[in-house]
């Protein structure tokens, strides 16, 4: 069987850093064909190069055997290749069928011929499975439906080549299932699939070849049912990979965090947290995992005072925070990583020694009388850098925007612990890092666990829950519907549980009159 | 090419690029260029290179009193800026100084020592008032603070001369009474010594102005979140950092630096209150000097003195026949290519073959 | 205020309020594409002194000079536009910045014009400059008729055709689709196809073309010549109108009829009862506070084009 995408020696620098490295990639015709490597390996670069958003420095790419240049997502369509982004590129006021007709609308005259139009996209949805509402507004409908209007966009295309760029980070065990099921289907059609991926286990569920990708570099091309994910965590990686942090048994003491009957409402103004309470004590790791948009967000700004709460009551040891500003709660002993560095946790535009200050500049020693003390902020920064290991080009007068994510997130860590807090809530810390940042952070958040801290982990990434928490809480429509102790804990059943299809409470050893409804 | 240096460099190219421009326009409509260099020369200096006139130190008191009243509106939107925020609105909050200005210097009677403190006091917290007003609008209500800033040099202009024509009163429609001598900047000295011009004692606050405006943003822990508010609002909240009680003290201060100028002015400059036909441009001169001189306190003093000394040279310029708006021309084109500058930079790095840093790219492109 | 004062009233607020839709109706174009653009004040200064300079001099010999003073206005305002499509599009200008530097060497260039052709810092005044006209048949109209189609400047019918023009073109045309995803999320334009510069380009010089229109049509309907304070803030009054308006062209035209009105009061004022006793400023001064108060009203409320603003990084992602 021919190669059908044959991509030879691809080459691809950008300012500072060489994306691809003389790769290359052969997919046979009717494959499920995966592209692994860690975040910045080069996967995505070589993907938009395929559908034409960028264009090679060296190398050459030939369909069916036949050479061609795709200068543009134009070029890309007309050969039948397609892309699902990572991150949705729909229009969010627009329809969709209008997002699907985008660039290539059935016209009567000059106008748009809607109905043609809306025909057309029901036909496609029919014949794949793909069930939409032609005529709902993106930003009304769910994410699984956004993503297959994504699909439905490259059908719509008579596209012949997929490519899924990482499709499942936003979805729910099932709806990943279901998804496999559509790429199998659309194998079956005769389509081809490409799909670029870090999660191994779905490698190992749906695709027959994996080409590996490390730091630009093209690694290996395995049979995946002939592999383990334990030889492509390898050749991911570079070396051996310990995929579970090391921990001692958790030795749980008073409860430090209490969150009673809140409800706060979302951005849309409908409640995005209802009713919800929990407990976090201190020495204990509460991992909370949900699907995104189930309240999570709100739940952290409301704990660590972004937003405002409807009802309910937040207790830090004992004292009620529920009105508190943000600052006095972080004086009280409130520590926050958030979700996103580089929106919430860092300003980028500073150096690194300004940003670790950035809860107690007004203090001293960094200021006196309103005059900040230059000496004592470089001191404090050089001390947390050495702590902290935090790699930086220039040390404290680093512009933090050169520094790389994970030591970006390393600097938030220090400043974070460095403030002695008790209670941590930790959104997302490892979005975007590599492997070993990744486990320098679960190992920092064992080690102040250890030293008594009670903290809240609020994460997307289940494996990452299941991992390090001591329990799992898992929320879905802004509720809790089941806590468990994370040993033992059943994957599918927290899958369940985060679709809201399940709902579940963990046997407590002490009756604990916690006042939550459960 | 270090960031450092960028920021000095960047500008003067912008400089260079905009007189060229402005040449081409002189060149254009069939005047010399010339004229206007040594127009600037003699502007600045009272020197005539051409050997012809003699040496007047009548043009470099012009030119101070020229460059006064544009430093204060570049602090004025530089200190905006460097909060993230665009005040279009020095103009009138010059205005508002100018006139509060002319009522304490119409309407109190007191020694010189106290009078003129509190005519340039007036100023000071009409101007700040006049700039919380967008301030407020924006950290209350997301107003965006262009739109109300233009709006407000408006109604501003017809305020003032409502005030002047029938509060004040004026003889003959543009000027009032002239003020007493206790509430003017006035300097016989000076003027003696710079054959009569209208150099003035202004230049004191103007320079404490620009001290404190270093200070303030630089070294104080107000100016350090201010900064932050600026560069992130969203993360400067999470720290903790008042946004909304910062982004209204930050168009009220930047009002504060204009309401100065326009107190400066007019018991400087002048010594009466005017009615004006229309705006006179200080607020966007201002907007030139501050992006010329990189929001620094520094810049700021070296622009406002390259624009003042465009300024002065207006007169001279057109008395041979090159119309004094080519200043608005050559300042407006500084201005645009100042916007250009990363922009030019790009040029510049492919000139040099260089690449641009790994940083300008971020988490985005490449993974 | 009696019936017949609200006739005479009406053909001059129409009269004010048309420089302002079509200035509007520009800014729309270029938001829509996903640029600010507020220079439209500068733009229509340039289209004024374009307009106002070829009519008086081809006046003496060409009937109908306005209207071709009114088509260099145009062309004026592409070519003025273009300084900021090129600083925003290819160099990634700041674009508030960018508009800025725009309306100040609008002024200072016009002015300049100004001395070199005519040595003072004025246009000369024209004699005619738009002639007002009256619509057989439709001026027999009961009511309406006398409102509109009698002795009333035809520039406000051209108004009125863009308004359409441009609510059929934005809303119903694939044209219009893809420049509107433009200005959503040009990152899903590009993936479509669609050339976001391309679309931009044609966003920024259809608002200099309207702008310059617009400045043309102010100057030759309601002054005698062009001068630095032609416009006044007009520009910005059509930004206004255009939040107001909510970006849409039937929204814009609502907005421009009532910043006209408020403007024709201040000339009737003396008429009314209740307002004769307010000095002639507050009038001046009503449109400028009644679009803050507007901007007030209805910021946060209305939001623009999403990517509006923002420098578009093909990177990005």
């Amino acid at each position: 069987m021919g190669f059908v995408i044959e991509m030879l020696g691809i080459t691809k620098d950008f300012p500072g850093i060489r994306a691809n490295d003389d790769v290359t990639l052969q997919v046979e015709e009717r494959s499920i064909h995966a592209l692994l490597g860690e975040n910045g390996a080069g996967k995505s670069t070589l993907m938009s190069i395929l559908f034409g958003l960028y264009l090679p420095d060296s190398g050459s790419i030939r369909i069916r055997g036949k050479e061609v240049h795709i200068t543009d997502p134009n070029a890309a369509t007309a050969l039948g290749i397609g892309m699902v982004h990572q991150h949705f590129k729909l229009v969010h006021n627009f329809t969709v069928t209008e997002n699907i007709i985008l660039g290539q609308e059935p016209a009567k005259g000059p106008l748009i011929d809607i109905r043609k139009a809306e025909m057309k996209v029901e036909n496609i949805s029919r014949l794949y499975g793909l069930a939409v509402d032609p005529r709902a507004k993106i930003e009304d409908i769910s994410v699984g439906m956004q993503q297959r209007v994504e699909i439905l966009k490259m059908l719509y295309r008579d596209a012949e080549i997929l490519i899924f760029d990482e499709p499942t980070a936003v979805l729910t065990p099932q709806e990943i299932r279901e998804l496999i099921q559509i790429m199998r289907r659309l194998t079956a059609e005769g389509k081809t699939i490409i799909l670029i991926t870090h999660k191994l286990k779905e490698i190992k569920e749906v695709a027959d070849v994996c080409t590996v990708l490390r730091r630009g570099k093209c690694i290996g091309t395995v049979n995946v049912a002939d592999t383990s994910e334990e030889r492509m965590a390898e050749m991911m990686v570079g070396r051996e990979v310990n995929f579970h942090v090391e921990k001692g048994p958790a030795k749980p003491g008073e409860v430090l965090l209490r969150i009673e009957n809140l409800n706060v409402k979302n951005q849309k103004g409908v409640l995005g947290v209802k009713n919800f309470s929990l407990e976090v004590r201190a020495g204990e790791v509460l991992g909370l995992c949900g699907i995104d948009g189930n309240g999570q967000t709100e739940l952290v700004h409301a704990i660590t005072g972004l937003d405002r709460v409807e009802s309910g009551r937040i207790l830090l040891r004992d004292r009620d925070i529920t009105n508190l500003s943000i600052k006095e709660r972080s004086d009280l002993g409130l520590g926050h990583i958030p979700e996103d560095r580089h929106r919430h946790g860092l300003i980028l535009d500073f150096n690194l020694d300004e940003n670790l200050i950035v809860h107690n500049y007004y203090k001293k020693p960094y200021a006196h009388f309103g005059f900040m003390d230059k000496k004592a902020i470089r001191r404090n920064a050089e001390r947390l850098i050495r702590e902290f290991d935090v790699r930086s080009g220039e040390g404290p007068a680093t512009p933090t925007r050169s520094m790389s994510g994970g030591n970006q997130q390393k600097a938030i860590v220090a400043r974070e612990v460095d403030l002695s807090s008790d209670v941590f809530v930790i959104a997302q810390p490892t979005r975007g890092l590599d492997v070993g940042a990744i486990e320098y952070i679960h190992k920092r958040i064992i080690a102040e666990r250890d030293k008594g801290k009670a903290i809240l982990l609020v994460s997307l990434e289940l494996d990452e829950i299941m991992d390090v928490s001591d329990r799992i809480a898992v929320i879905h429509g802004g509720e809790i519907v089941g806590i468990v102790e994370a040993q033992g804990a059943d994957e599918n059943e927290l899958g369940l549980m985060m679709s809201g299809s399940l709902r579940k409470t963990a046997k407590r050893k002490e009756t604990a009159a916690t006042g939550g409804r459960q | 090419m270090t960031k450092r240096s960028e920021k000095i460099v960047l500008p003067l190219i912008s400089v260079f690029l905009g007189f060229f421009i402005g040449s081409i326009i002189i060149i254009a409509t069939g005047r010399s260029p010339a004229v206007m260099f040594t127009a600037m020369i003699r502007g600045i200096s009272g020197l005539d290179i051409k050997g012809e006139l003699p040496f007047n130190p009548r043009y470099i008191g012009e030119f101070v009193v020229q460059s006064m009243p544009i430093i204060l509106t570049g602090l004025s939107f530089a200190f905006a800026a460097r909060t993230g925020l665009f005040s279009i609105g020095a103009e009138g909050q010059l205005m508002a100084g100018s006139l509060a200005a002319t009522a304490v210097a119409l309407l109190v009677h007191a020694p010189k020592f106290i009078h003129l403190p509190l005519v340039l006091l007036a100023g000071i917290v009409a101007g700040a008032l006049w700039g919380a007003i967008p301030g407020l609008l924006k950290a209350k209500y997301n107003v965006s603070e262009v739109v109300v800033t233009i709006m407000l040099n408006y109604v501003a202009l017809h305020l003032n001369n409502y005030t002047i024509l029938n509060i004040f009163g004026s003889v003959d429609r543009v000027k009032t009474a002239e003020f007493s001598e206790t509430a003017l900047l006035h300097s016989p000295f000076l003027e003696s010594i710079t054959r009569n011009s209208r150099l003035n004692w202004g230049f004191i606050p103007v320079i404490i102005a620009l001290v404190i405006y270093s200070l303030v943003i630089n070294k104080t822990t107000f100016g350090y979140s201010l900064r932050a508010v600026g560069f992130n609002k969203e993360a400067a909240r999470y720290a903790g950092m008042k946004v909304n009680r910062n982004t209204v003290l930050s168009l009220t201060i930047a009002g504060a630096f204009a309401g100065l100028a326009g107190a400066i002015i007019t018991t400087g400059t002048f010594n009466f209150g005017r009615a004006m036909s229309a705006a006179e441009g200080y607020g966007f001169d201002g907007i030139a000097v501050a992006l010329v001189g990189g929001n620094e306190a520094i810049g700021i003093l070296f622009s406002g003195m390259l624009f003042g000394m465009l300024k002065a040279a207006q007169p001279l310029m057109q008395s041979q026949g090159i119309p004094r708006e080519i200043t608005g021309i050559i300042q407006a084109s500084i201005v645009l290519f100042v916007a250009m500058q990363f922009g030019i930079k790009m040029v510049i790095d492919k000139l040099k073959g260089h690449k641009a840093k790994p940083e300008s790219v971020g988490e985005g492109a490449a993974t | 205020m009696s019936f017949s004062l609200l006739l005479e009233m009406i053909p001059i607020a129409l009269m004010f309020a048309t420089p302002i839709i079509i200035a509007a109706l520009g800014g729309l174009f270029s938001e829509r594409s996903g640029i600010v653009n507020i220079a439209l004040e500068g733009t229509m200064q340039i289209g004024a002194f374009a307009a106002a300079t070829v009519t008086v001099l081809l006046e003496p010999t060409t009937p109908g000079a306005a209207w071709i003073g009114l088509g260099v206005a145009v062309l004026a305002g592409i070519l003025f536009s273009s300084l900021h499509a090129f600083a925003s599009i290819n160099l990634k200008a700041n674009q508030t910045i960018s508009g800025t530097a725009l309306n100040i060497l609008a002024g200072g260039l016009t002015v300049y014009l100004c001395q070199i052709i005519f040595h003072q810092q004025r246009t000369r005044a024209f004699s005619n400059g738009m002639q007002k006209i009256t619509v057989p048949y439709l001026s027999d109209i009961p009511v309406l008729g006398k409102m509109l189609f009698f002795e009333n400047y035809p520039t406000f019918f051209v108004a009125i055709g863009l308004v359409l023009l441009t609510w059929f073109l934005v809303y119903k045309t694939p044209f219009g689709l893809r420049l509107r995803a433009c200005g959503e999320n040009p990152q899903a334009a590009a993936s479509m196809g669609v050339s976001v510069k391309g679309m931009r380009y044609f966003g920024v010089l259809a608002s200099g073309a309207l702008a310059g229109l617009a400045g043309g049509v102010m100057v030759l309907t309601a002054d005698i010549q062009y001068t630095l304070s032609s416009i006044h803030g007009t520009g910005f009054i059509a930004m206004a109108s255009l939040v107001f308006g909510k970006w849409n062209p039937f929204g814009v035209l609502g907005a421009g009829l009532f910043f006209g009105f408020s403007t024709a009061l201040s000339l009737y004022a003396k008429d009314i009862v209740f307002l004769a006793a307010l000095p002639q400023e507050f009038f001046y001064l009503l449109p400028y506070v009644l679009t803050i108060i507007a901007l007030w009203m209805f910021a946060g409320k209305y939001v623009g084009p999403k990517a509006s603003g923002e420098i578009y990084d093909a990177g990005k992602r």
